[in-house]
């Protein structure tokens, strides 16, 4: 069967599309896990808790598929990546998985018994569920561009020869914290657009505040170490971009510096560092000016900027290896065949816009500050 | 060579983590849809004891769904954890039901989950109607995704290997969709869910009525629980996933490992009602055969026999032979992906590459290995007979108990005889009976594919990640752990909502003119 789109373009649109789902994850569930980062810290009384918790309460739950559709959809999409990167993080992926994991029952099971322990241990179920996958997204997200420690055998299995210590670098570090504060700022700012005005929200504003200007500066000390460091890989040899998806068909080398090249390359790829830092002072500014639209709208901008400077630097790497630079996955011989991403963009087209349109009627429908005076009152609020 | 502790504790951890997750999924399924129908009642009806009903079950329902929903968390991403092989070698396939789940239905039953329990002030009845169906539509359609995808596990059409990315691809995705096995399961599985929350419903229900309490909320439950439970278990049972074992060699072979049947039967075949099968000594023990019956169900005639295991075997050996010629073509292919001679020769035999595979266990290279070896291989393709044999006949044995339960709860309720004492004793003693039943139906199922992770394409033990023996007891530990720990949390939280009763869950004070109203509505 003849289809409609070429192969190198139906690769382009799902590396756009993986960008889609971390952008709308990082969007929506990145400011859930920014509040409950930052719950134990800006409510101190139990009442202040549950405002803080019922902000997010309702659609948390809708906001965290996009986390699992990302992962489904790297699977479909790019089952290399799936495949090598899962097994090759494993005992982080266990870490973020495990933190997860209390998340769903922290909301539901905390406010079900009235002793201060039980919802003292759930809060902190809270933090953990919100701040250790945010730190280690961060972190992968640095040892992605760093490249991973594996190579793919004749058969393509893949071996993986890092361990969970070896994750952590300087400039993971950085990846990590940056994932951190750009997602704290994130919720600082819904907070403010959600929360009732008093205590918390001011306490929300100052660690905001110092979240967004973090952000300012260690996204700016991970792009030195981008452009200064020795990280960057490089495709040497020809490259058939709508070939087979097999990786050992493509040479590679290691390339210092290499991932400035687009920026080269693509002028017009600067917008995406841009949004990085503009975004950031926009939320920045937002936060201190009590302005909860310019601090939300900085906020997501700051995110949407930010992971899109680092698929775009990268472009088309998606996984380089750093032991065995020629195993490196790219946008070129790492997707599904060319029917299943076909397949799997008209599943897209059809359901996505549905998907956004009952999650807006969704918001509509709960739009409106989260009172205090509403948790005596609605006996279904957590 | 494949480290075997590695692929075991692979097995145990993906064992562990799915049969868990499964103890959340089929309550959620059967208890979505309960919902849908009582609040359908009340909308109809305007009584507030209706609501009262449908956010009590509601209570229960939302404490077991975050469970669900956290261990789903794992099994999403363990595909590429524990399974990164097999994650590489039909992902271009397995992963598109997942992420069309993803879409489709996870994103509809999550998004809604939450409006459902927090919109009731500020939806009109009808709308929130909808959002409570949404959330049942989406958690069934999820199922449909999720078992379409296991199909295929169990019926790999629509596919074939590629030499050039060494992996399978899809050639007919619509074969993948309305793959007969899938579809079979799907109703199988999800009626098996209806069922469970029948009998948590029916039991709970009892429990009130035994202690006098809450007498109109339980009867007004009961009657719903016996007519929905009775259709389900009826469904369950007659639209067992009987239906696809004469498709492939693999399901013939589940089917003559459960029946415990080492040589082909002359049509129409027995069914054994009773039996000690042995791995050793290839024979049943003390069998007792019901003549006919199996011969009727298997494949719907009275003149097709039913093949046995020794038979099976001997076909698997021919394939694994014309798999070491697949195994050499493509050894070729890899050397010189232009050599046209061996991509001929390896069109002719790509069907069993799958077959050639399974000697891997014994030798690195399947093209040394001895006829010693072939045997071996070919007796792999047997699973473990006596335990498919009991967990069929527990499953099998429960889905009947279950119809016999809802028939007369179903005839109680119409005679109004609601509060019939030895039948409600019965109701809350069988509550654990269904999940006996799933759990059994899975290990049925995923024993029963044994060898294959996917079925005459992908052994087991390839399919497993290059992990370390401590990497998977960390994870296994830890996994079992935190879920132990959840789930004495969740059954004491439903035990705790359980005896707070329907009326006191919300502080809202419900009329009381229900209460001892013999009527239902």
């Amino acid at each position: 069967m003849e289809l409609p789109l070429d192969y190198t373009t139906l690769r382009l649109i799902w590396w756009g599309l993986l960008g889609v789902l971390l952008i709308g994850f990082a969007l929506t569930d990145g400011f859930d896990m920014g509040v409950g980062a930052l719950l134990p810290f800006v409510a101190k009384t139990d009442e202040e808790r549950r405002m803080v918790i019922n902000t997010v309460g309702a659609t948390w739950e809708g906001n965290q598929v996009w986390f699992i559709v990302g992962g489904a959809a790297i699977f479909a999409a790019w089952p290399f990546v799936y495949a090598v990167s899962f097994s090759g993080f494993y005992l982080a992926m266990f870490l973020v998985l495990s933190a997860l994991i209390l998340r769903p029952v922290s909301f539901k099971y905390r406010s079900k018994r009235p002793d201060k322990r039980w919802r003292s241990m759930w809060d902190w179920g809270l933090f953990i569920g919100s701040f250790v996958p945010a730190l280690v997204f961060g972190v992968a997200v640095g040892n992605v561009m760093l490249g991973a420690p594996f190579r793919l055998d004749s058969d393509l299995r893949s071996f993986y020869e890092g361990t969970l210590l070896g994750l952590f670098s300087p400039f993971t570090l950085i990846c990590g914290l940056l994932s951190v504060c750009m997602l704290v700022l994130h919720g600082a700012a819904w907070l403010s657009i959600k929360g009732e005005q008093g205590p918390v929200l001011h306490r929300a504003r100052a660690i905001g505040t110092v979240a967004g200007l973090l952000s300012l500066v260690l996204f700016a000390v991970g792009g030195l170490f981008i452009a200064f460091g020795d990280i960057g890989f490089r495709i040497t040899g020809a490259l058939d971009t709508a070939g087979f998806s097999n990786p050992l068909r493509t040479t590679v080398e290691a390339a210092p510096g290499a991932w400035m090249d687009n920026y080269g390359l693509y002028p017009w790829m600067i917008i995406a560092p841009v949004l990085g830092f503009l975004g950031a002072a926009a939320g920045l500014i937002g936060m201190w000016r009590r302005s909860p639209a310019l601090a939300f709208g900085g906020s997501s901008a700051s995110a949407v900027g930010i992971i899109s400077t680092v698929g775009l630097s990268m472009f088309p790497f998606i996984l380089p290896s750093s032991i065995n630079p020629q195993s490196s996955l790219t946008v070129w011989n790492a997707s599904s065949s060319h029917t299943t991403l076909f397949i799997m963009l008209i599943v897209v087209v059809v359901f996505m816009p549905i998907v956004l349109l009952y999650t807006a009627w969704v918001y509509k429908v709960l739009w409106g500050r989260t009172s205090t005076a509403a948790l005596k009152t609605n006996p279904d609020l957590y | 060579m494949i480290d075997l502790a590695v692929v075991d504790l692979s097995r145990l951890q993906f064992a562990l983590t799915a049969l868990y997750h499964f103890l959340f999924v089929p309550l959620t399924l059967g208890l979505s849809f309960m919902l849908v129908i009582m609040e359908s009642i009340y909308v109809m009806t305007r009584r507030p004891i209706w609501r009262t009903i449908t956010r009590f079950w509601g209570v229960l329902f939302g404490i077991n769904f975050v469970l669900g929903v956290a261990t789903g968390l794992t099994m999403e991403f363990q595909f590429g954890m524990n399974w990164s092989y097999y994650s590489h070698y039909v992902g271009d396939i397995f992963g598109a039901p997942l992420a069309i789940e993803g879409l489709m239905a996870f994103f509809l039953e999550a998004t809604f989950v939450g409006l459902m329990f927090f919109g009731w002030d500020k939806l009109p009845r009808v709308g929130h109607l909808f959002v409570t169906f949404m959330v049942a539509l989406g958690t069934n359609l999820s199922a449909l995704w999720i078992l379409v995808a296991n199909g295929w596990m169990q019926n790999p059409v629509g596919a074939a290997f590629n030499p050039d990315t060494m992996r399978m691809e899809v050639v007919d995705f619509m074969a993948v969709i309305f793959n007969p096995v899938a579809q079979a399961k799907f109703v199988h599985t999800v009626s098996a869910g209806y069922v469970c929350a029948a009998v948590v419903v029916l039991g709970i229900s009892a429990f009130y009525l035994l202690k006098g309490q809450h007498v109109g909320f339980a009867k007004r439950s009961m009657t719903v629980a016996a007519a929905f439970g009775l259709l389900s278990s009826l469904s369950v049972v007659v639209l067992g996933d009987e239906s696809g074992y004469a498709l492939t060699d693999n399901q013939k072979m589940k089917l003559a490992a459960l029946e415990a049947m080492w040589r082909t039967e002359p049509a129409p075949a027995g069914l054994t009602a009773f039996g000690i099968p042995s791995m050793e000594d290839r024979h049943t023990h003390f069998e007792v055969k019901i003549p006919y019956v199996l011969g009727l169900i298997s494949t719907r005639s009275i003149d097709k026999p039913v093949i046995g295991i020794l038979e099976l075997v001997a076909v698997a050996e021919d394939r694994i032979e014309r798999g070491v010629i697949a195994v050499d073509a493509l050894e070729k292919v890899k050397a010189d992906h232009t050599d046209m001679a061996a991509r001929a020769q390896f069109e002719t035999v790509r069907n069993d590459l799958g077959y050639g595979l399974l000697l891997k266990r014994y030798v690195a290279d399947p093209r040394q290995a001895t006829p010693e070896q072939i045997k071996q291989a070919a007796w792999d393709t047997v699973p473990n007979v006596p335990l498919m044999f009991w967990v069929f006949r527990i499953m099998a044995g429960i889905g009947f108990l279950m119809i016999g339960l809802f028939a007369t709860a179903f005839v109680l309720c119409t005679l109004r005889k609601h509060e019939t004492r030895w039948f409600l004793r019965l109701a809350v003693l069988a509550i654990p009976l269904p999940w006996i039943a799933i759990e059994s139906g899975w290990l049925l199922a995923e024993v029963g594919r044994q060898p294959w992770a996917v079925e005459g394409v992908l052994p087991t033990f390839l399919g497993a990640s290059s992990l370390t023996v401590p990497q998977l007891w960390t994870t296994i530990i830890g996994f079992t752990v935190l879920y132990g720990a959840l789930a004495v949390i969740e059954v004491g939280l439903i035990l705790r909502a359980v005896k707070k009763g329907p009326f006191n869950q919300h502080d809202i004070v419900d009329e009381p003119q229900a209460e001892g109203e013999p009527a239902v509505a």
